[in-house]
């Protein structure tokens, strides 16, 4: 019996044959995975194959709230998108805020589950729990925010819409979900999978409460987790007077923010792309998702120039450092501009920025044919960026075609792999191993593919006193610990930015009260790294292996030519041991049979 | 006399307050239930809450046939008297705020009662676009940030600077 958080049942949806069911959740499920992140994919790893292609219509797509998602624990309106990804074929979850996870709520379901493929383009209209099949050619091909607006417009003016642009529809492999218009569930490739399902969106609405199991216990808990972040510097500081591009400046300053394709990691115009510099140009207004007090999420405009009158949603730190520094791009418009397109055609931001680096640096060197380029690829070159990025997100010549691929196809198109700034081929964001040393060991272990919120280390190398950034010792542990972490608030339905200011035994307590489920910070945590060894069960299964837990070569072996991280390399190998031995698995990167029987799940194995 | 403050510039849209009415009404988090309000404009991503004004003609009171509105001189608010209603929903007609509404099921009428002078949405409201003060302070603090801009003004005449 569950007494609160969930609603209790999941929607199954069959767009081959156009059938619907509705099945109860599972409270064994619940209490070993929450919900969100670790119940979709348990779901994911009872119902698909690890090694069936993400694009087949046997993969299937779960999105998933958790307890949390409806109720006012702060920022609690996390969804999350559960699939084999279409970038790299390991596990994927993305996860996106907005308000689409609460009304999803609302409309009586704690997670849908797509499967098939629909013969023609469609949308999903679920409302009060009745579940339509609209059709959607006349919205195929169209933007985000156009979609948004004509789903709602059809369905009802009040419904939350997830939706994929025109790049999922072309199978992008870089391409995302959009919840709300423009709140991304960018990674992975998780939009190709959608469009591979000839499946547009989906409008949701609901009029029912969620409930709680424990009404003072949550009330206090929800008191005690928003006052700690009202007196927290960053939570109620920096995120939302500068957004998370508050980061430029600070990472710069340490020589860790990747420049031209990583090439350098200190840039000198970085205060040029800073939050600050965003504030000061572009800002609007903060805007916050579901019961957020945190509000990092911009509203902006373009005052001048080439781009002038253009507006929209973000761009939040990694856009910014993706097409600023990371293209040598100093022109502020430009970037928000960038991220514009991507929020529009539905791509990833980090793998969109970091592609169009990866094709400068294969143009200036000379292994990309100039003939292939519709035109110069140069760093620094503003307009070239945006070009590059409409392109790829229009996807109208081979060129548009190749870089919607993403950096690590395009690299290896050119012969020259190593020049993808990535691992597991999902392309690493805003972060240089080589001067914050444990986040690289984060970009070779996460399980979807190179990526900072599934450990963010940052927190602790950077961002609050403690370990230096620069030292191999303690990072392991720390970054098993936040990984774990990580797994269990994504199963919550709350977002990472909470732990800037909450520990696990607060994110701990608020799930407790919400579910009344027993759960303290130590089963918080078991939680976590039982999510994290089913999901590496999986990638096993799909023939990744302990090669694949490894960083672009120019990581391991240039040393950064200057800043305050001159001279410095990745030593991954001084933490990779450590790391394997501290989760119980072999040399060999594989979970030995004692931890998976203590984390009870030895019959995934 | 304590009042609702009310800025839109402020808001960020997350609609905790909603939820958080919801909870404190209905022991349940349902934004349908919330006597609090938030308008999202998606074309230009504006926010705008909306909640009960306690109006000092208050329409709602006048077209009840039954006395179930009656306001309040002691705190200044429109108290609600369910026992004494009977659902013709005239309220929900007359009121121009669109702030005295239907509960989720479509029933019962709920409206904003200050939570008897602790409001659970301003707990929640972090960009403090809800704030529950003195009627007096208010004003005070409006003209504070009313006559800080004409300062700066007249510093600036004062330079030569012409506005």
């Amino acid at each position: 019996m569950i007494d609160g958080g969930y609603q209790g049942k999941i929607l199954r949806v069959n767009l081959t044959d156009q059938s619907v069911r509705e099945e109860p959740l599972r409270e064994d499920w619940a209490r070993e995975f929450i919900g969100g992140r670790g119940y979709g994919t348990r779901m994911l790893v009872e119902e698909v194959d690890p090694n069936v292609d993400p694009l087949a219509p046997e993969n299937k797509v779960i999105i998933a709230t958790g307890p949390l998602d409806g109720t006012t624990a702060p920022s609690s309106g996390r969804v999350m998108v559960i699939t084999k990804g279409a970038l790299n074929g390991a596990i994927a979850s993305s996860n996106a805020g907005g308000y689409f996870g609460p009304m999803l709520k609302r409309a009586g379901y704690d997670m849908v589950v797509i499967e098939g493929v629909s013969p023609t383009p469609v949308y999903l209209w679920i409302n009060k729990g009745r579940v339509e099949f609209r059709d959607a050619s006349h919205l195929w091909g169209k933007l985000v925010p156009e979609s948004d607006q004509l789903m709602r417009e059809e369905t009802h003016l009040q419904a939350e819409t997830m939706i994929i642009g025109p790049a999922g529809e072309r199978l992008s492999r870089i391409s995302g979900v959009m919840f709300s218009g423009h709140r991304a569930s960018g990674r992975t490739g998780v939009g190709a999978v959608v469009g591979s399902k000839n499946l547009k969106g989906i409008a949701v609405r609901g009029t029912l409460g969620v409930a709680v199991a424990d009404h003072d216990a949550f009330l206090e808990a929800v008191r005690s987790t928003r006052s700690i972040l009202a007196a927290n510097p960053v939570a109620s500081g920096g995120l939302p007077t500068y957004g998370s591009a508050v980061l430029v400046n600070i990472i710069n300053s340490t020589g860790s923010l990747p420049a031209r394709n990583a090439q350098e990691a200190f840039f000198p115009e970085a205060a040029k792309i800073s939050g600050e510099s965003l504030r000061d140009h572009n800002l609007v207004r903060n805007e916050g998702c579901a019961d957020c007090p945190l509000a990092c999420g911009r509203v902006t405009e373009i005052r001048e120039g080439k781009y002038k009158g253009e507006h929209g949603g973000g761009p939040e730190y990694e856009s910014v450092w993706s097409f600023g520094a990371m293209c040598g791009v100093s022109d502020l418009d430009a970037v928000v501009m960038a991220n514009f397109l991507c929020d529009r055609y539905g791509l990833d931001t980090i793998s969109a920025g970091s592609t169009v680096a990866c094709a400068m640096e294969l143009y200036e060197k000379g292994y990309m044919p100039k003939d292939d380029a519709p035109f110069a690829l140069r760093f620094g070159d503003a307009e070239a960026m945006v070009d590059c990025v409409r392109a790829m997100a229009e996807q109208k010549d081979d060129f548009g075609k190749l870089l919607a691929q993403g950096s690590y196809r395009v690299a290896e198109y050119y012969g020259h792999p190593e020049l993808s700034m990535s691992a597991k081929k999902q392309e690493f964001p805003a972060y240089d191993p080589r001067g914050i040393k444990g986040i690289g060991l984060e970009y070779a272990t996460s399980n979807r593919g190179a990526c900072h919120v599934r450990g963010y280390s940052i927190a602790a190398e950077v961002l609050a006193p403690g370990l230096d950034r620069l030292v191999y010792e303690g990072k392991a542990q720390v970054t098993k610990f936040l990984q774990d972490l990580t797994a269990a608030l994504d199963s919550a339905g709350i977002c990472l930015f909470t732990t800037f200011g909450l520990q696990a035994a607060d994110l701990a307590q608020l799930v407790a009260a919400a579910t009344g489920f027993r759960i303290d910070e130590k089963e918080f945590l078991t939680i976590g790294e039982r999510i994290w060894n089913m999901e590496k069960l999986f990638n096993l299964k799909a023939g990744f292996t302990a090669k694949d837990d490894t960083l672009p070569p120019r990581i391991l072996h240039d040393p950064i030519p200057a800043g305050p991280s001159k001279g410095e390399v990745e030593e991954l190998d001084k933490m990779l041991g450590e790391y394997y031995t501290l989760r119980g698995w072999g040399k060999d990167s594989v979970p030995t049979r004692a931890r998976l029987t203590d984390l009870g799940i030895a019959e995934l194995a | 006399m304590r009042v609702l403050v009310l800025e839109p510039a402020k808001c960020t849209g997350c609609r905790a307050c909603m939820d958080a009415c919801s909870f404190e009404k209905t022991g349940v988090f349902n934004p349908l239930d919330a006597r609090i309000n938030v308008t999202t404009f998606h074309e230009d991503l504006t926010f705008v809450p909306s909640v009960c004004t306690q109006c000092e003609i208050p329409y709602c009171a006048q077209v009840c046939p039954t006395g179930a509105l009656v306001k309040n001189a002691e705190t200044g608010r429109v108290d609600f008297l369910g026992e004494k209603c009977i659902g013709c929903k005239q309220c929900v007609v007359a009121c121009p705020w669109g702030s005295i509404r239907l509960n989720h099921v479509g029933k019962e009428i709920i409206k904003c009662d200050h939570c008897d002078g602790d409001p659970a949405c301003v707990k929640v409201c972090s960009p403090k676009a809800l704030t529950y003060v003195e009627v007096e302070d208010m004003v005070a603090s409006k003209q504070a940030g009313v006559a800080g801009a004409y300062r700066k003004i007249a510093e600036e005449m004062s330079r030569g600077v012409n506005p």
